[in-house]
């Protein structure tokens, strides 16, 4: 439901805005193209996922997941305690937490979206704790190489465009901190 | 440091091809099995997709955000985060592309080096989409109650976005 109140709220508060400022023209564009974009970024988007996805199959195979969860499991076990045991929910979350680090945000998010799924089994449309610890630290990024930003700078002139670098990690771990201690005390009083 | 990123992904696909071939790993097979499971997901993700971007869309070209900036610059003055970056953090956890547009501009306007630019950087990097990623994660899933996922998310934001001005303040001295 929350879903449902927030799409509305977003919707009727673009046509009131628009209304008053004489946007309606623009408004009823932005809302096709909007959707288009979504297709659009879907297609964009397919391709990494796939490769990211094969890629993952081939080290699954291999048994690397199974090593780097070993490796991984006494945080991760600690974040989501019930899935501690869980290979289908471990491997792609330790994949998702590698991909994260390295910066590889289109491999982070199916492998991600692999760990969710499994996790959401038993589901029945309402998040369980897991699940929405694993989304509330993947929305706070936890990159080390911000290439994208760097790049960015770069092309505005910057004379270091990396010397922001441990500006980002400070301000990346403060937001992840701050994320799963969120969700922690939510979890008590949400029902 | 760009030479090491640009050397990231295709070295990550040479090492995940040498690794498997030395465990004996069918590794085309594998990439074409797992790639299959890839298809799926995007399948699965589309429509949630197409409902959240049309909303976005729509907030973008209202004006809305606009209003918003102006109402939030007093607040933000006063808990240390430069004013002018506000549409940044409004656009930042709808769009990433729009963030990033919004950012470039900003480092164009008053420099990449200067405190507003750096701080415009830093906010950039130590955040992501997150309604995207919220759309993206529960609307493939099925998820109709998401709980305390928007809000906790939303903290972590904002957490992000108030240490980005206080870390470039740290790092890079008082303006």
């Amino acid at each position: 439901m929350a879903m449902a109140v927030l799409w509305t709220a977003m919707v009727v508060i673009s046509v009131l805005c628009a209304a008053a400022t004489g946007r309606l023209e623009a408004l009823s564009a932005a809302a096709l193209s909007g959707a288009a974009a979504a297709v659009e970024l879907s297609i964009a988007m397919a391709g990494a996922i796939c490769l990211w996805c094969g890629v993952l199959e081939v080290l699954r195979r291999g048994g690397a997941l199974e090593g780097l969860s070993r490796l991984l499991r006494p945080v991760l076990g600690l974040l989501y305690p019930e899935f501690r045991n869980d290979r289908r929910v471990m491997e792609p979350l330790t994949a998702n937490v590698a991909a994260n680090l390295l910066g590889v945000g289109n491999a982070a998010t199916p492998m991600g979206i692999r760990a969710a799924a499994a996790m959401a089994r038993n589901l029945n449309g309402v998040a369980s704790d897991s699940l929405c610890m694993l989304v509330v630290i993947n929305t706070s990024s936890l990159q080390v190489i911000p290439a994208t930003v760097a790049a960015a700078r770069a092309a505005a002139g910057s004379a270091a465009p990396f010397d922001i670098l441990p500006a980002v990690w400070l301000a990346s771990a403060v937001s992840v901190t701050v994320g799963i201690v969120a969700a922690r005390l939510l979890a008590r009083v949400w029902p | 440091m760009s030479v090491f990123s640009a050397a990231l992904l295709p070295a990550l696909l040479c090492l995940a091809a040498l690794w498997g071939l030395h465990k004996r790993v069918d590794v085309y097979g594998a990439l074409v099995r797992g790639a299959e499971d890839g298809i799926a997901t995007v399948i699965k993700i589309l429509p949630a997709l197409v409902g959240l971007l049309t909303a976005i869309y729509m907030l973008r070209a209202s004006g809305a955000l606009e209003l918003a900036t102006g109402a939030l610059a007093p607040l933000l003055e006063r808990i240390g985060i430069p004013a002018e970056t506000a549409p940044l953090m409004l656009v930042r956890p709808m769009s990433g592309s729009g963030a990033l547009a919004v950012g470039v501009e900003l480092m164009k306007r008053y420099g990449p080096d200067s405190e507003i630019g750096r701080t415009a950087a830093v906010m950039l990097g130590a955040s992501e989409t997150t309604f995207y990623t919220i759309a993206v994660y529960f609307g493939g899933l099925g998820i109709r109650k998401t709980r305390y996922a928007i809000p906790a998310a939303l903290c972590a934001d904002l957490a992000g976005f108030l240490a980005s001005a206080w870390a470039v303040r740290l790092f890079f001295g008082p303006r």
